[in-house]
């Protein structure tokens, strides 16, 4: 993780991005109101959000499962954006006011070493653009005060259009081309994997979308799935919980599909520290941990 | 009740660069026939199911009275931007939604001022000119865990939604037929379709089409799934829903106004207008449910069908 030059990845979180978190917390950005909800995960974020405040980093990197781009991967390209984002799944959850800054000059770096290893790659440039949700809600239960910019990579669909193998491969490439463009940046960043564990949602929701008593795993061998990968991250064995994420996608239905998890541990080189794990919960039967990797 | 039907391409190419390529003219040429059909044939909706909206809590359906924003498509963004404004017929989307949960359907609509309503349906709208026309529309998600029960139970629900309102109707598929595109940066004016076998699925969709063979086409829908589509969402639904709508049977004249490539899917402008001959009426093997009883949680063999749904939710893509 560290390096002899002078940039770093400073820590990689598993982060992801149920819009139900950022409802259940009533933020000002977001204008559906609740009762709260899904306090485990909440909570978790929030020892994680204090973990990595202490890092005094520079910059989030985040890669979303939200902006799936099938013609090589797409990072923001321009220094600020602004609007509203309404999760076309969840309208009724997440109407949230974003206002964000982005690191154009690492954007930059991080795709022209994409290019580099023979990737396609592009930035995104057209100031209409509406940033996913997968960026905004896992920068937000990082970092709600916005106070650091942001990278946001774009997913591919390698999974559904080859094999989760292919894109296992794709995104090791990823991880690494993202990891020397940190390294020569002279930034202290922060990685973001957005995607949740398990990934098969209930097809309905009680009437009060924040009641708990309906919250759990959708089935025991999701759970079972989620709990081998857990048990592997707090072990510190990081490439043996890679080598599975191929099976586990397509077993467990995971969100993992995006690549997002095999790029962070990628781009991390594979820590071999026990990762903290903050928190494990459901959102709507999905499995969702949050898992920092610091310290190294 | 449905006066018309289209399957209609959602890729953004025809709208925003049609000079970019002869493909995409002559899918915007044939956009511009479909728009002087629809604003001659003066319906007082046009329905639209997308595949590029994709949902999880059953079905969704666009019910704000006016819908505005500018629209930027995720992947080929550098191609511009798309403002729009669309007029929605509010009370017939409420209307679907009650007839829907009527025939055991969990349906909902979505009326959120800033909602991003899809590629697809933002391009074919646009295409059709419904900001001047000023014919209103009603827009169905796709759920991604539906198959097609659900599917044509919805369609069943938006004609009885029809008729209680006494309404004429275009209905609209936003599709592809085979779904890959290339995954390197192309030339326009090099487009072709991704692979010879996607091009001969494509020409058979299209023989049946050109044959008015809508319900038979739908009775492949597993088929082509199977053969012709990225296995991004459990099943190939958007004929289902159209067969279901205008009547699943094969008394349709079919004419194929533009088959192109567009980043290398098959693209293509198909109408369907009813008619007094069927082409081919034999038995269907597929039968045709009233009602959606609820998921038996029976998990499918092949393809693995339920796997397959989840990931799609991210596939926003057709
Ligand atoms: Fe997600």
């Amino acid at each position: 993780m560290t390096s002899s030059s002078s940039g770093q990845i400073v820590a990689g979180c598993l982060a992801p991005h149920p819009p139900h978190l950022i409802y259940a917390e009533n933020p000002p950005q977001n204008k559906p109101r609740s009762e709260g909800g899904w306090e485990t995960l909440r909570w978790g974020y929030e020892v994680m959000q204090k973990n990595l405040d202490a890092l005094n980093y520079d910059v989030l990197v985040v890669m979303t499962p939200h902006w799936r781009t099938y013609v090589g991967t797409h990072l923001l390209g321009l220094p600020h954006f602004k609007g509203i984002s309404i999760d076309p799944v969840f309208p009724h959850l997440f109407q949230y006011n974003y206002d964000l800054k982005v690191d154009v000059e690492l954007s930059t770096a991080i795709s022209d070493q994409i290019g580099q290893a023979g990737l396609p790659t592009k930035l995104m440039k057209n100031p209409d653009f509406r940033v996913d949700y997968g960026t905004i809600i896992s920068c937000h239960l990082v970092n709600p005060l916005w106070n650091k910019p942001i990278v946001a990579i774009s997913t591919h669909a390698s999974a559904a259009y080859f094999s989760p193998d292919v894109m296992q491969e794709e995104a090791l490439k990823l991880g690494m081309a993202t990891r020397k463009a940190i390294l020569g940046s002279g930034k202290r960043a922060v990685l973001l994997a957005s995607n949740s564990l398990s990934h098969r949602h209930f097809t309905h929701e009680p009437p009060l979308p924040e009641d708990m008593s309906f919250e759990h795993i959708t089935n025991h061998s999701q759970y079972l799935w989620d709990m081998k990968m857990i048990g592997l991250m707090k072990d510190g064995k990081s490439k043996e919980m890679v080598s599975l994420i191929p099976d586990f996608t397509e077993q467990a239905i995971s969100e993992t599909d995006s690549g997002a998890l095999t790029w962070l541990m990628s781009a991390m080189d594979f820590p071999k520290i026990p990762a903290k794990v903050h928190a494990y919960g459901t959102v709507i039967g999905t499995g969702n941990a949050v898992v920092e990797w610091s310290g190294i | 009740m449905i006066l018309k039907g289209y399957v209609l391409p959602g890729l953004p190419q025809p709208l925003l660069t049609p000079k970019a390529s002869p493909h995409y003219q002559n899918l915007r040429n044939a956009f511009d026939q479909v728009k002087s059909e629809i604003n001659s044939l003066k319906p007082d909706v046009i329905l639209v199911y997308s595949t590029m909206w994709p949902s999880i809590l059953g079905h969704q359906i666009q019910s704000r009275p006016i819908c505005r924003l500018i629209h930027v498509d995720e992947e080929f963004h550098d191609l511009g931007s798309i403002p729009y404004e669309f007029y929605m017929d509010s009370e017939l989307a409420k209307t679907c939604a009650a007839k829907a949960q009527v025939r055991g359907l969990h349906a909902r609509t979505a009326d959120y001022e800033g909602f991003p309503i899809d590629t697809g349906s933002v391009v074919a709208l646009k295409l059709l000119d419904v900001q001047t026309s000023k014919i209103p529309a009603v827009i169905f998600s796709s759920n991604i865990y539906a198959d097609r029960t659900e599917t044509v139970v919805l369609g069943k629900a938006c004609l009885d939604a029809l008729k209680e309102q006494n309404k004429t109707a275009v209905a609209v598929v936003v599709t592809t037929l085979s779904n890959r595109l290339h995954q390197s940066f192309i030339d326009p004016a090099e487009d072709k379709i991704h692979s010879l076998k996607d091009q001969e699925w494509n020409l058979k969709i299209l023989e049946f089409f050109e044959k008015g063979r809508l319900e038979d086409l739908a009775q492949l829908s597993r088929q082509i799934q199977r053969e012709a589509r990225v296995k991004k969402v459990n099943n190939f639904k958007p004929l289902w829903w159209l067969s279901s709508v205008m009547g699943a049977n094969n008394k349709y004249t079919g004419k194929v106004l533009a088959y192109e490539s567009v980043y290398g899917t098959g693209s293509a402008v198909v109408s369907l207008t009813p008619a007094a001959e069927s082409a081919r009426d034999l038995e269907f093997d597929e039968d045709s449910p009233e009602v959606f009883a609820g998921e038996r949680n029976v998990l499918s063999g092949e393809g693995s069908e339920n796997q397959n749904a989840m990931r799609s939710i991210e596939d926003n893509q057709d």
